[in-house]
Parts: C-alpha cells; sequence; structure tokens
C-alpha cells in the first residue's frame, strides 16, 4: 500500500500533495493493532470539512436527531400481535443496548450465521412482537431503530468477537473488500486503503470507515445504512452491487469492523 | 407491412450495435502500435473525453494544467503536465487501453477498452468498453498535445 503510494507521490511531488500532507497532521487516528491492513485507523469525520463536522459536532444541529427520537418513540411503543414493545423485554436502552453497536454483526447460533443490528431488530419484531419487518435500507422505522440502538454505544470503542465462527465470517468479507468489481475493476481497497487522505474528483476519500452510520448524507438530503452505502460504492464503480443485508454484505460490514477496531461509535454521524 | 417495418428495425438496431464491435487490442511492451480506428484521433473531441464526467472522467484522478479552467481536479493519479514528453503516442496509447498490463495489477486506473476479466459488472455496462476505439484515439490525440 505505501509502495503505491510513495511511487504515485513521488511521480506528482505536486502542491495539492503537500497541502494534504499538511492537513493530515491534523487527524485524530487510532493506533491499529499488529498485522493489521492499515498503519494508522482514522474516522471519516477527519476528512470532512469544518462545516460538515459541525452539524454533526451539534446535537441539536444534526438532522439525523429526527430519526434517533423516532427510534426512542418507537422503543418503548407496543406493536404487532404480542403486544409489546422493545421496552417491555429490554427496559432500558442505555442499559440494555449498550456495546450492541461497537460489537455487531454477530454470530448467532440458532440461524448458524452472522447478523446485523438491522437484521437483530427485525427478528425481535417477527419472532418476539408478532410485528411486521420493516425494509432494509431506506424505512424511516428501520433507520430510526437502528440509530437509536446504535447511539447507545457512542462514544465506545469498536471491538471483535474473536470466535471461530466470526474469523470465517470476516474472511469472506475481507474477500469482498479486495475483489475488484464493476466496469471500472476496483476494490474498495483501491480508494480507501490506497489513497485515503487524497482527492477524488471533488471527494476527499476517507478509509470508508462505517463507525457512524447510519449517517445522515448532504448528498441523500437524508439518512442511509451502511449497506446502502456500500451499495452506492459498487454502484459508482459500474457494479452489480450484493443485496442489502444478505450473507456478502454482512461479512463484508463485519471484515470493516475489523478494519475500525478501536475507533469510537460516532452514530449517527453527518458526511457529505 | 407492419411485420417487415419491425424486423428492419430490428436488423438497423443489430448493425449499430456491432459498428461498436470490440477490437481485439495487443499490448506489447507496453505500447499499442496501430490507431484503433486506422486514423489519429481528434484532440478537441478527446479533451471532452478527458474531462466528462460519463466518458473517461480522467480529471476525477489526474490533476491538469492545461484544464485549470476546469473545477475539482482528482490527485490519486499523476499530473498531467508535459505527460507527452514522457510518452510515445503508442504507449499512451497503451496506456488508456488497458493500464494494468503497463503499471501492473494494482493500479488504480481503469482500463478503457478491455471487457475481458471483470467481474459484477453492472447489466447496464456489460460487455462494453467504457470508451469507443474513438474516444480512445481522441484522448490520446489530446495527451499529445500536453508539452511543457
Ligand atoms: C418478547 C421479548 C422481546 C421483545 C419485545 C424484543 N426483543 Fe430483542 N431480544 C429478545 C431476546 C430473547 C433476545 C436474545 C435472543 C435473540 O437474539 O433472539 C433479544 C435480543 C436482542 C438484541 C441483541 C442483544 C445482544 O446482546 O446481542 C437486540 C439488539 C434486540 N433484541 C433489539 C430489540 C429491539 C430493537 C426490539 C424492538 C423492535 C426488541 N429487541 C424487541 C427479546 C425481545
Ligand atoms: C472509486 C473509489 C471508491 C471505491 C472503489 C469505493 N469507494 Fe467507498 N467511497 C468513495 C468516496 C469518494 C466516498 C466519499 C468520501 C469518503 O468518505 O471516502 C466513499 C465513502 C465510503 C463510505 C462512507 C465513509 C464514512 O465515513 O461515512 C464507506 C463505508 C465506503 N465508502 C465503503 C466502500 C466499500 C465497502 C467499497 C467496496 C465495495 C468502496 N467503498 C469502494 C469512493 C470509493
Ligand atoms: C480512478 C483514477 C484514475 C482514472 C479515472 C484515470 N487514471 Fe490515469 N492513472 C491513475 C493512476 C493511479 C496512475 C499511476 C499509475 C500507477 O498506478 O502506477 C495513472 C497513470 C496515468 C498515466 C501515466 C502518467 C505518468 O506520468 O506516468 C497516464 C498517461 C494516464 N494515467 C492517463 C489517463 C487518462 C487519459 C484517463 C482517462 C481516459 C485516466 N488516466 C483515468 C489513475 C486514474
Amino acid at each position: 500500500m505505501m509502495k503505491i503510494f510513495g511511487k504515485v507521490a513521488a511521480i506528482v511531488a505536486g502542491s495539492a500533495l503537500v497541502a494534504t500532507a499538511a492537513f493530515a497532521e491534523d487527524r485524530k487516528s487510532y493506533p491499529a493493532p499488529k498485522d493489521h491492513p492499515l498503519s494508522e485507523i482514522i474516522s471519516g469525520y477527519e476528512f470532512r470539512t469544518p462545516e460538515t463536522r459541525a452539524l454533526q459536532d451539534d446535537d441539536f444541529e444534526n438532522p439525523a436527531y429526527i430519526l434517533l427520537d423516532l427510534g426512542a418513540e418507537l422503543w418503548s411503543t407496543a406493536d404487532g400481535a404480542a403486544g409489546k414493545s422493545c421496552a417491555s423485554c429490554h427496559g432500558d436502552a442505555a442499559e440494555s443496548m449498550k456495546g450492541i453497536g461497537a460489537s455487531f454483526p454477530k454470530w448467532s447460533k440458532e440461524r448458524n450465521k452472522a447478523i446485523t443490528v438491522e437484521q437483530q431488530i427485525n427478528i425481535c419484531r417477527e419472532e418476539q412482537m408478532q410485528a411486521d419487518t420493516w425494509k432494509w435500507t431506506k424505512d424511516p422505522n428501520m433507520l430510526g431503530m437502528t440509530i437509536f440502538v446504535k447511539n447507545q454505544s457512542r462514544g465506545m470503542p469498536i471491538v471483535l468477537d474473536n470466535s471461530p465462527e466470526m474469523e470465517t465470517v470476516r474472511k469472506l468479507g475481507e474477500e469482498v473488500y479486495y475483489t475488484r468489481y464493476g466496469q471500472l475493476d476496483m476494490s474498495c481497497a483501491n480508494c480507501h486503503e490506497d489513497y485515503y487522505g487524497n482527492y477524488i474528483r471533488a471527494d476527499m476519500l476517507s478509509q470508508g470507515q462505517i463507525n457512524g452510520f447510519p449517517t445522515y448524507r448532504l448528498k441523500w438530503n437524508g439518512v442511509g445504512s451502511t449497506h446502502r452505502r456500500f451499495k452506492g460504492c459498487m454502484k459508482n464503480i459500474r457494479a452489480n452491487p450484493f443485496k442489502p443485508q444478505g450473507e456478502e454484505f454482512t461479512a463484508l460490514e463485519a471484515y470493516m469492523m475489523y478494519r475500525a477496531v478501536g475507533l469510537p461509535i460516532e452514530t449517527p454521524s453527518v458526511r457529505n | 407491412m407492419r411485420f417487415a417495418a419491425l424486423v428492419l428495425s430490428g436488423v438497423f438496431m443489430a448493425s449499430v450495435a456491432s459498428a461498436e464491435e470490440i477490437k481485439k487490442v495487443e499490448i506489447v511492451d507496453g505500447a499499442v502500435q496501430a490507431s484503433l480506428t486506422g486514423k489519429p484521433g481528434d484532440a478537441v473531441a478527446g479533451a471532452k473525453v478527458f474531462k466528462g464526467r460519463r466518458a473517461g472522467n480522467c480529471l476525477a484522478c489526474h490533476g491538469n494544467k492545461d484544464m485549470s479552467g476546469e473545477q475539482f481536479h482528482g490527485e490519486t493519479g499523476p499530473i498531467m503536465d508535459g505527460v507527452a514528453d514522457r510518452y510515445s503516442t503508442e504507449q499512451l496509447r497503451a496506456i488508456v487501453v488497458n493500464s494494468k498490463k503497463v503499471f501492473g495489477d494494482h493500479t488504480l486506473m481503469p482500463a478503457f477498452y478491455e471487457v475481458d476479466r471483470l467481474s459484477r459488472v453492472a447489466k447496464k455496462f456489460e460487455g462494453k468498453t467504457v470508451l469507443s476505439a474513438q474516444q480512445v484515439e481522441d484522448v490520446v490525440a489530446y495527451l499529445l498535445t500536453l508539452k511543457e
């Protein structure tokens, strides 16, 4: 990775690169564990403009808070044939949901697969509440509840489940991460590992970290899920994306938690 | 009559598609000797390919002083100033056709005239090259104007 970058940097030796290098010194980074593909772990927040960051810094300005409030309300609203709310079983979310956002996807023994927070929500709705499931990527209820659950881990560092099952899931995710897809024939790593800190057209590339999802995106003029972003990046390279909440994207998410290990959860973040 | 007209229009469509048939291009020692169209390209059209987001979108990755009027020059690839002093026509053609055969598999730069070995290409782009043979020649002609 640094070899490639170094080569390009040497060829360019231009003023733009010098400028980003100076800017880079201010980025808060977290140390990567041994054998990690990144030498430092940096939140997407650090790559955004002061204006965008300011929207995230102030909870009253953060447009995603409307959905966080919706999630809080749904938490204690009974729904479905069982006449239960999340709170009926899980009580105070500040206690029961603490750490969930910093550790999911997790291995589900019953289902013999890894599940994301979104999948867990629908599992509880279907099996525990006998309520309708919510649509994965754009349903405001699903986004609101996911934000609410993950927000209970805000500020907590991402931790990994080192079970052999999750190791296997992350292996598949790693394969997806490094495979080139689409007519433009690029992998996630091509942009987010090799060139973070550089502009690609009008966008400053970040490490593509997922510690802030669901995120309010200025370009979407709304809130979107982790898998919606994965889908968007695949479409940009003219690839046929995997299905949101399917096996590949779930594995990719699990692997990307490893790439983000130690980063504090920011949900809900604001990005451009 | 109506049937005949439908068939005719079908034939017409097919012949348009085959006009864009992808040629086999060989890269030898980092160079492509012959023009893909048999003619030199048009540098003015090539400048449009270079900056067009739906064409080459080369500007997304390459800074270029010649286009200082344009906003948002990317910086993941080398700056294009003086690129014609560094490479021959044949080398530039090879870089645009398939940079992986020139720089190695690691490169971020897409191949612009290649459909093999791609994976999960979106339906809309299946079996199609990013640029047409004409556009490749045009952008090469444009690059040849970038001298210092
Ligand atoms: C009738 C009781 C019940 C209701 C109602 C319920 N859950 Fe659950 N929930 C459980 C049980 C039991 C588990 C653990 C077993 C499992 O994963 O199914 C669980 C697990 C979870 C977990 C994972 C906890 C962990 O430590 O891994 C989350 C997150 C969760 N529920 C969220 C919700 C949300 C959000 C709602 C409302 C939409 C909800 N639950 C409604 C019973 C319930
Ligand atoms: C052509 C370059 C490119 C490729 C390839 C690419 N992305 Fe991105 N990605 C971007 C850009 C540009 C952004 C917006 C700026 C930023 O955060 O990097 C972005 C943003 C993201 C973000 C949001 C980061 C945040 O802080 O909110 C995630 C997550 C992400 N990408 C994941 C992926 C995944 C997973 C893949 C592979 C399937 C991928 N990207 C492939 C260009 C790319
Ligand atoms: C996604 C980014 C990207 C795009 C789009 C892109 N390139 Fe590149 N290009 C690169 C990178 C990175 C290199 C450096 C080669 C390497 O990886 O070792 C490069 C190298 C080159 C070089 C060699 C420059 C030198 O000084 O050594 C030329 C010429 C070139 N590109 C032309 C183009 C043209 C013309 C287009 C549009 C048709 C284009 N590129 C589109 C990323 C890109």
